[in-house]
């Protein structure tokens, strides 16, 4: 099978810095992988460049949809790379702060609606069933993520690992098949880890996406992962499985000091 | 919480204030027989003055702050009260019917003069709602929105004048070319934001007034346009006084009318699109907005409201010339919706309301009627940021939540 992304030599300047050299990297239908490396590396510059928020200096991006045919992403505004169905997590949590937990879901339904400001205004039928459906959809969409105690709630008043969770419930809402997902487990405690180890691996059992999420928790990386990128200053070091990289001179020298098994 | 930090802080305050005002209040010149009087006096009752004021803005300041520290801690923020009230039926449906009593009967009860004051209340109602999609909903700072008032009124009194249409033929024209016009504007700013984009449209603001200043062979200039019609009814001939009253249920129409569309919007995709867009630009374009689209309809929904103030605006007046459309006018209306509540319908009417009739009705004070608003303004604002009425968010309601919760 065609891989769901597809990155070929995806190389990023601001000005003289080279934050991304080259880089190749694949995700196929069905993984989970991740993209590791030090603070600084570029990992956070390489979903902004798959996204549409930064245009690269150079490279080719495809995305394909299963049994579908492959995209060309370069040059595409972010918001048709969702439409396109790749959703994206932040890794400083970006959230709609002032709108309810239900709402900041609704908004990721917004591309897949269709009512414009007439429907607005004079509510139709069909603009009617829309906004019933999207209602019962977000709802749903909060049950399968655990997030209903919350649904009318400011979205700013919510406990951070939950805030991390309607990231992704938002995300989610878009109906992507390749989920981004950056720094997820960032500032959560050993308890919300676990419980987001067994959200992601629903997620890919249930609704059948593929996900390459950025992580620096080595032991939900290892835990997770299909296969392993590692980057370091823009550079990719290594690739493979866990135990692969678990192993790779190169990997433990750009971690020198920090314990990977950790 | 009345610490001996907090006293010495306004002694130092008031310590200044002396030292500041020393030149003005205290020498005075006496020119005419060429001696210098010391008030010193004056001096006491500015230090004195200075202190108390001071006192009690820390008092106030400290009482906020422990305010919102105890809400933090309880972990949920308290309903504001005009919202509490307008959700609880008891108090909104005998508010309800008084309102629309008082709306009804006013024009007969009161003076023409208090009914022309309540129907330029009413335009800024209408255009402050306008202001409100902008500004309150999508977030675009625009301090040239005048100009699409601008746009409604010479719209009309330029028909008029050359092909002799009617009121209600150029209301929708009016509201129209205000649209083109929103979305002309909304063109070149779309990739500015926040400062920037204020800069810009009050720039656009004051080409709009400089050009129908100067454009003598297409606006009249300075002299403006004059005899503009009244709104006619059937036909019907009208007195001073019955055309004043019609106008006044027009505003209402109007203004109900804007009421309806904004309520409706701001609860839709649409509505949401922009307030997201407000809240999170990167991340609403990530989650799939398209951000053109959505910031033109933002300012094309804004400029259609101010549109239509501008066409009522110039039949009310009869007149307009380009004095009437100045950057002032854009930050009262401005103020309309910052002092009312940003992205609250209710609170942009409320603020209209203040805005306008306490400047009216302070005329008495009027060597001090700006003071006294600038004082309101601050004092809003560091207080309640928020507005009168801050904006609420629509609660939805799903069966067997509350079980699931309990469980
Ligand atoms: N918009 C930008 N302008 C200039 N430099 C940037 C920008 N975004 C990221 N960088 C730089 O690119 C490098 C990679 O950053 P980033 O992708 O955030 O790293 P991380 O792997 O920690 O997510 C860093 O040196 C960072 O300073
Ligand atoms: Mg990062």
């Amino acid at each position: 099978m065609k891989p769901v992304l597809d990155v070929n030599q995806l190389t990023m300047d601001f000005g003289g810095l080279r934050a991304l050299d080259h880089i190749d990297l694949q995700v196929h239908p069905g993984e989970i992988v991740a993209l590791i490396g030090p603070n600084g590396a570029g990992k956070t510059t390489f979903f902004n460049c798959i996204t549409g928020i930064y245009a690269p200096t150079k490279g080719d991006m495809f995305l394909t949809r299963p049994q579908g045919e492959p995209k060309r992403l370069n040059g595409l505004k972010p918001n048709r790379v969702t439409e396109r169905g790749m959703a994206r997590t932040f890794q400083n949590i970006r959230l709609f702060q002032n709108m309810t937990v239900l709402e900041n879901v609704m908004i990721g339904r917004h591309c897949r609606l269709h009512t414009g400001i007439p429907g607005a205004i004079f509510r139709p039928p069909a603009s009617r069933r829309e906004e019933k459906e999207v209602v019962a959809d977000s709802y749903a969409m909060l049950e399968k993520i655990g997030l209903t105690r919350y649904v009318n709630e400011f979205a700013k008043n919510l406990p951070y690992g939950a805030q991390r969770r309607l990231e992704i419930a938002r995300a989610l809402a878009t109906e992507p098949f390749l989920l981004l997902l950056d720094e997820p487990a960032a500032g959560m405690n050993a308890q919300e880890t676990k419980a987001l180890d067994e959200l992601i691996l629903r997620l890919r059992s249930d609704m059948k996406v593929s996900i390459l999420l950025i992580e620096h928790d080595m032991k939900l990386v290892m835990s997770l992962s299909d296969r392993i990128y590692v980057v370091d200053y823009g550079k990719k070091i290594a690739e493979g499985n866990p135990e692969e990289i678990k192993s790779n001179p190169a990997v433990i020298k750009a971690y020198l000091g920090e314990d990977i098994d950790a | 919480m009345i610490t001996l930090q907090e006293i010495k802080k306004s002694f130092l305050v008031s310590l200044w204030f002396m030292f500041l005002t020393f030149p003005i209040m205290v020498i005075k010149v006496n020119t005419i027989e060429q001696t210098i009087e010391w008030r010193w006096w004056w001096m006491a009752a500015v230090g004195l003055g200075a202190f108390v004021l001071s006192f009690f803005w820390r008092i106030a300041i400290a009482r906020k702050e422990a305010g919102k520290k105890k809400a933090e801690v309880s972990g949920e923020e308290k309903i504001a009260l005009i919202p509490r009230l307008m959700s609880n039926p008891r108090f909104y449906i005998p508010g309800l019917v008084a309102t629309v009593a008082l709306v009804v009967i006013f024009p007969f009860v009161f003076s023409m003069y208090q009914t022309n004051i309540l129907i330029t209340a009413l335009i800024y109602v209408v255009v402050g709602l306008g202001l409100n999609i902008v500004v309150g909903l999508a977030g675009l700072l625009d301090l040239g929105y005048v100009a699409f008032y601008a746009v409604g009124a010479y719209s009309y009194a330029l028909l008029n004048y050359h092909f002799g249409v009617t009121f209600w033929m150029a209301l929708p024209i009016g509201a129209l070319l205000a649209f083109l016009f929103g979305i002309m504007l909304g063109f070149p700013v779309l990739r500015l934001r926040g400062d920037y984009l204020a800069i810009v449209t009050l720039g656009f603001g004051e080409i709009i007034r400089l050009v129908l200043e100067n454009w003598n062979a297409f606006s009249f200039g300075p002299s403006g346009i004059a005899n503009i019609p009244k709104p006619g009814l059937f036909g019907l001939k009208l007195s001073l006084q019955q055309s004043s009253i019609f106008i006044y249920f027009v505003m209402i129409g109007l203004a109900l009318m804007t009421i309806f569309v904004v309520r409706r919007l701001q609860d839709s995709r649409i509505g949401r699109a922009w307030i997201a867009l407000r809240e999170d630009e990167v991340a609403c374009q990530a989650m799939g907005i398209d951000k053109t689209r959505t910031k033109l309809s933002a300012f094309a929904m804004g400029a259609t409201w101010a549109g239509m103030g501008g066409v009522v605006f110039a039949a009310k007046t009869t007149f307009i010339n380009p004095t009437s459309f100045t950057i002032w006018e854009s930050v009262i209306i401005l103020c309309v919706v910052v002092l009312g509540g940003m992205g609250s319908i209710l609170g942009v009417i409320i603020g209209a309301l203040v805005l306008i009739l306490l400047p009216e009705y302070l005329r008495a004070f009027s060597e001090y009627r700006m003071l006294v608003f600038g004082a309101l303004l601050v004092m809003m604002m560091v207080f309640r940021p928020g507005g009168i009425v801050s904006g609420v968010r629509r609660i939805y309601k799903f069966e067997g939540l509350q079980n699931k919760v309990d469980s």
